[in-house]
């Protein structure tokens, strides 16, 4: 690694063999040479989502007025939203069911993750693919097979009720929070496993050898040695499962029912139905900037046990 | 690590627990295409009968063929656009130092944890106040934008394997960065960019939020189940809708993913080795 930015350096300086300003630039700052190269992408980030969001902000501070916009910048969505209880309520029950998700997805995914990491030997390039392939497939496809398996008269219902397990088909299965839950647990499972799974891949072995030659049995070895140093996995995991899942609204939509709404079926609807577009975006940032306190607050704290722990 | 370690000793709760958690993650899904031959409008136990009704069902559907085709169009735009810049973006992250590199990253990796309803209200809102008519190129930037960060994540890895000096030899042996890129860089990346060309492929064709948001009177095929899922008598028809998108989009992903190993298991071993 040492030896690279020497060659790049002496590389730099050989004879240009193109002339023009820029081009002679190009070659003789990295720096330069590196954003060319980024900048159709940030360029088009900029433009997706920079932009959009400056505007997200100013629009939160207009009012609907029938069907166009009062332009007068006014903090009365924000007032309305602190005021009515339905959108504290749905914001609170969105990081409710978010939290439940998260942990659960990161208690059921580690074992997977340490699983691959310690215990398979050939082919862990194949567990790893298998493990996120359906990953990749469609959202909305996987949430809809979790309303085929969890429906009134779906996969669980009919098969205990053809068995004789049940007389009538279980209500609680289908539109409640229970299946919300479970929906976003398996769909993001995937986000879980790759985190964990890298650090947990990088821990050095010897480090398990020394602590099993000092005497420590597989838990204290596991207490000691593994999680600790697994922390970072498991904290990108948390973060990458529960930020996007709190805005989520397709799972909510499908199997939420009334008592399963989130906040993100609120701005959807707003968006929509309702037409009430500055206070969707009011929601939105509100969600954004809980989401982010809510973030931070967490890694703060867990690098805080982090450091007092070693 | 020393052979004959405790570590290498099989571990059996572990195994039985890793094949629950793939029957667990891959049986829910399998579902669908189990009751799209199923010869009843209803999806409960116990099967009826064996059908390919609902497949003929599709073909009949000139809504499906226009959706399909609006989905494919999007899809090859969407790729094309997001594997060639982040062909760039990958090798820049990768070669040089720059500064800023941490929030650059940070911010170009964005779309993968912030939810998708954000983004897609923030362009929704940008699209209207300029007034651009939502369409299916509205849909097309909305889907670089989301596919983006998973391109250069393919691509980072290839990168990272294979030896920067090959390319400083080209260039030291007096080729331009043009054809360095075409001779040399190119050509050993073409797992990385044909993994990702399949890869952005099946998101965009996948992708539902921001298709959601941003499109006018065409429909992409997410879109169009979507909209089907209210009627219950079409529900089997869409079942095999279904299982025929899932069947495509695990097939490319395993291509995609096939295609490109070699680099991940590289960048993980040289990843260990430091």
């Amino acid at each position: 690694m040492s030896v690279e930015p020497a060659i790049a350096a002496s590389s730099s300086l050989a004879p240009l063999p193109k002339t023009g300003r820029f081009s002679m630039m190009l070659q003789r700052y990295e720096a330069l040479r590196a954003y060319t190269l980024l900048s159709p992408t940030l360029l088009i980030m900029a433009l997706g989502i920079l932009i959009p969001f400056g505007i997200l902000i100013v629009m939160s501070f207009w009012t609907q007025a029938g069907f166009g916009f009062d332009l007068t910048p006014t903090i009365a969505n924000y007032e309305q939203a602190a005021d009515r209880p339905i959108y504290g309520a749905l914001l609170k029950r969105s990081l409710w069911m978010s939290s439940a998700a998260t942990i659960a997805t990161v208690l059921l995914c580690y074992p997977m993750a340490y699983f691959v990491a310690f215990h398979v030997h050939r082919n862990k390039m194949m567990w790893i693919v298998l493990m996120t392939l359906p990953f990749w497939t469609s959202y909305l496809l996987r949430v809809f097979a979790w309303k085929v398996v969890l429906g009134y008269e779906g996969v669980i219902n009919s098969a205990l009720m053809s068995l004789g397990l049940v007389n009538a088909p279980l209500e609680v299965l289908l539109y409640s929070q229970t299946a919300v839950i479970i929906t976003l647990a398996h769909a993001w499972a995937a986000f879980a496993i790759l985190p964990m799974y890298v650090s947990l891949e990088k821990i050095d072995k010897s480090l398990l050898e020394a602590a099993t030659d000092l005497g420590d049995g597989p838990v204290m070895r596991f207490l000691r040695i593994t999680l600790p140093l697994s922390l970072p996995g498991v904290i990108a995991a948390t973060l990458l499962i529960f930020i996007p899942t709190t805005g989520d609204y397709i799972t909510p939509a499908l199997l939420g029912g009334p008592d399963g709404m989130m906040i993100g079926n609120l701005i959807q609807k707003q968006f929509g139905a309702i037409n009430n577009w500055p206070m969707g975006a009011t929601l939105a940032i509100i969600l954004m900037l809980l989401i982010a306190t809510i973030s931070l607050g967490f890694m703060f704290v867990t690098n805080f046990v982090r450091r007092r722990i070693s | 690590m020393s052979s004959g370690s405790y570590i290498k000793r099989p571990n059996r709760p572990l195994q039985f627990y890793a094949i629950l958690f793939l029957i667990v993650l891959y049986v829910p899904v399998l579902f669908l295409p189990l009751f799209s031959f199923n010869d009843s409008i209803y999806v409960r136990f116990p099967l009826t009968g064996f059908t390919f009704q609902w497949y003929i069902e599709l073909l009949d559907r000139d809504q499906v063929w226009a959706s399909l085709m609006n989905s494919i169009k999007v899809g090859v735009t969407t790729s094309i656009i997001a594997t060639s810049f982040g062909v760039l973006a990958a090798k820049a992250i990768t070669r040089y130092r720059i500064p800023g590199r941490g929030p650059v990253v940070g911010f170009i990796m964005l779309p993968l944890v912030v939810p998708g309803i954000i983004f897609g209200v923030a362009l929704l809102v940008l699209i209207s106040r300029l007034g651009i008519p939502l369409s299916l190129y509205t849909v097309t930037v909305g889907h670089i934008i989301v596919c983006l960060p998973f391109a250069i994540a393919t691509m980072i890895p290839r990168f990272e394997g294979f030896n920067k000096s090959v390319e400083e030899a080209s260039a030291d042996l007096g080729e331009n960065a043009w054809w360095t890129f075409w001779r040399v860089t190119f050509p050993m990346m073409f797992p990385g960019i044909l993994a990702s060309l399949l890869l952005t492929f099946t998101v965009s064709f996948d992708e539902f939020i921001m298709a959601f948001f941003l499109s006018g009177t065409d429909a992409t095929l997410p879109m169009y189940i979507w909209g089907q899922l209210r009627f219950p008598q079409a529900f089997p028809s869409i079942l095999a809708l279904a299982s025929v998108i899932l069947l495509v989009s695990f097939i490319l992903v395993f291509l995609g993913q096939w295609i490109n190993r070699g680099a991940q298991s590289d960048s993980i071993e040289s990843n260990t080795k430091t």
